[in-house]
């Protein structure tokens, strides 16, 4: 019962050429991912490895056929679009019509945002790299998750979790879970509705985006709990929760509370811990679009068990089992960070019930609310005022002399819980403690024998063989520094390191 | 016996409400100073803002447009 499990966040960036509404954002996704790699890789032309990639298949116990799905769910075909396997273990590429940044395989929150982070560097360099291409338009890169003109793109976080939990009971806990984290994870939104006519401001980017409460889909119909199972490990021990619920964070503190929280619940779901729990809703598609228009947080929920409650009551639930949960299992023995999710948990809700904006350098919506509150007094404006409308826009620009998050958190007014130094080697270096460490390292280390790589294996091209060989590296938390560590520095080359794992 | 409990009781909750009125003052001054340092504080970060939007807000915001993802 801790936050420790693997984890990672895959986040689709905007992508804009200003004064070129209409350019081909394939393309130039293409352009960025292309010129990023050729900064930092010499001869390497890996490819990703679709083998082991099952994006039809259901958590519910079966398979879309192709024939089925909409063109944009065919996500293991390889288009021949610009893919890069970072040395950092996780993956640059164009997804749809986006640049996409997959962090590798963390063990904890704390590392989650740091490799976020990294991600956030990678694109505002590859951005930079683009503006010194001769030729090329400027392309700006923005990490959020809607155009206010009605398309959406997503912000995925990933969790390894026990297969043996049931799925019926993942959906029936982690639904209000969700509906109501917003209260802390949201990043803040001018506009209401799909397209954002509606003036006004919201908690989250993403919440207007959802239609069902359970499904496959993430381009269309997206649902609150998405069934995508396709683990990249063990199917028979282990599947992959794919939470497409979430908004792309700027902020620290919040990024951390999402995967720490989300850890937390998924702890007590395998532990059984949730089974008296009834938070059910009766309609919590619904309910999760109110809760994100209402920035005073007043909103009650109804519960289907006709109880009425506030978003943040709803979270202070699932914080009382937490906390109950971990003093019952550890004690005292709790680890750091498990202590530090919670009780960051407990303050954030506790301010939110009372001084939401106190939260104003902590967490994203509050800190862009807190912004934009301030526009609409000096200057007299209103919601539809534009300049509103350009700062929530431009809070996620990438580039740090643009980037208004990136200016407050320069200026001390949002707090951050990492270092540069620290960011600067994620960006570079994988995780020790995953997997990630030797795709990562194999990267850095053999990069021009490594054909292809993928979640589960490194596929090695080496002058003397034939056939190309497969390393698979199913287990995420086995390759670690620890374990192969002492292997590849013992390894001059891919021939010899495959020479010593056959042995 | 009444009367004087019901004086001695009023009594109290005058001077209960003097407390009270004075604590409410303070609070009120506190929090007018808070509001104003907090509001001095927002300025700052919304010049800071002021610098680095882009211009031309209206076309900026109208040429951001986005092709639908997952």
């Amino acid at each position: 019962m801790t936050v420790h499990r693997i984890m990672g966040i895959e986040t689709e960036y905007g992508v804009s050429v200003p004064g070129h509404p209409h350019v081909n954002a394939m393309l130039t996704s293409s352009q960025v991912v292309t010129a990023y790699a050729a900064s930092v890789v010499r001869g390497s032309r890996a490819r990703w490895d679709y083998d082991e990639e099952h994006p039809l298949r259901d958590a519910r116990g079966f398979d879309m056929t192709r024939a089925e799905a909409d063109p944009t769910q065919l996500t293991d075909e390889d288009m021949g679009l610009a893919n890069l396997i970072l040395t950092n273990g996780g993956r640059l590429y164009v997804d749809h019509a986006h640049p996409e940044y997959s962090s590798p395989e963390v063990s904890n929150p704390r590392d989650g945002v740091l490799w976020d982070k990294a991600g956030e560097r990678i694109m505002a360099r590859a951005a930079e790299l683009v503006r010194l291409l001769p030729n090329a338009q400027p392309v700006n890169l923005y990490k959020n998750n809607t155009d206010n003109k009605g398309a959406s793109y997503g912000t995925h976080e990933n969790y390894l979790m026990s297969r043996q939990t049931p799925f019926a009971e993942v959906v029936k806990h982690l639904t209000p879970f969700f509906v109501t984290r917003q209260v802390v994870t949201g990043s803040g939104r001018v506009g209401l509705g799909q397209d954002g006519r509606k003036h006004g401001f919201q908690l989250s980017q993403r919440a207007d985006f959802f239609e069902v409460e359970v499904g496959l889909e993430t381009t269309l119909k997206r649902p609150i709990i998405n069934t995508r199972d396709e683990p990249h490990a063990d199917p028979e021990r282990y599947r992959r929760l794919h939470v497409i619920v979430g908004d792309a964070n700027l902020a620290e503190v919040s990024t951390y509370l999402k995967l720490g929280t989300t850890a937390l619940v998924l702890a007590m779901l395998e532990d059984g811990f949730l089974v008296d729990l009834d938070l059910v809703m009766d309609d919590p598609v619904r309910e999760m679009h109110q809760v994100s228009h209402d920035p005073t947080l007043a909103h009650l929920v109804t519960l289907r068990s006709g109880r009425r409650m506030t978003a943040v009551q709803v979270q202070l639930e699932f914080l009382d089992l937490a906390r109950k949960h971990v003093e019952d299992r550890l004690g005292s023995d709790v680890d750091p960070q498990t202590a530090d999710v919670l009780a960051r948990w407990e303050s954030g809700l506790t301010r939110l019930e009372s001084d939401p904006m106190s939260l104003a350098s902590e967490l994203d919506w509050v800190a862009k609310l807190q912004v934009l509150e301030g526009y609409r007094r000096r200057d007299g404006v209103d919601w539809d005022d534009a300049r509103l409308h350009l700062v929530d826009l431009q809070y996620s620009d990438v580039r740090p002399d643009k980037g208004l998050a990136q200016r407050m958190q320069a200026r001390g007014s949002l707090v951050r819980i990492t270092t540069d130094a620290e960011v600067e080697a994620a960006v570079a270096g994988a995780p020790h403690d995953t997997r990630a460490w030797f795709r990562g390292e194999c990267m850095r280390r053999y990069a021009e024998h490594v054909a292809a790589a993928s979640w589960d294996s490194v596929i090695f091209d080496v002058p003397g063989r034939d056939a190309l060989q497969r390393v698979p590296t199913l287990e995420p938390t086995r390759g670690t520094r620890a374990s192969v560590g002492a292997l590849l520095d013992r390894s001059p080359d891919a021939a010899s390191l495959l020479a010593a794992l056959n042995t | 016996m009444p009367t004087r409990d019901t004086g001695e009781h009023q009594h109290r909750t005058r001077e209960g409400d003097a407390d009270q009125v004075e604590e409410t003052v303070a609070a009120s001054s506190d929090l007018a100073e808070r509001k104003e340092a907090l509001d001095a504080d927002i300025d700052a970060i919304l010049e800071d803002i002021d610098e680095a939007l882009e211009t031309n807000a209206e076309e900026f915001v109208r040429g951001f447009v986005q092709k639908g993802g997952q």
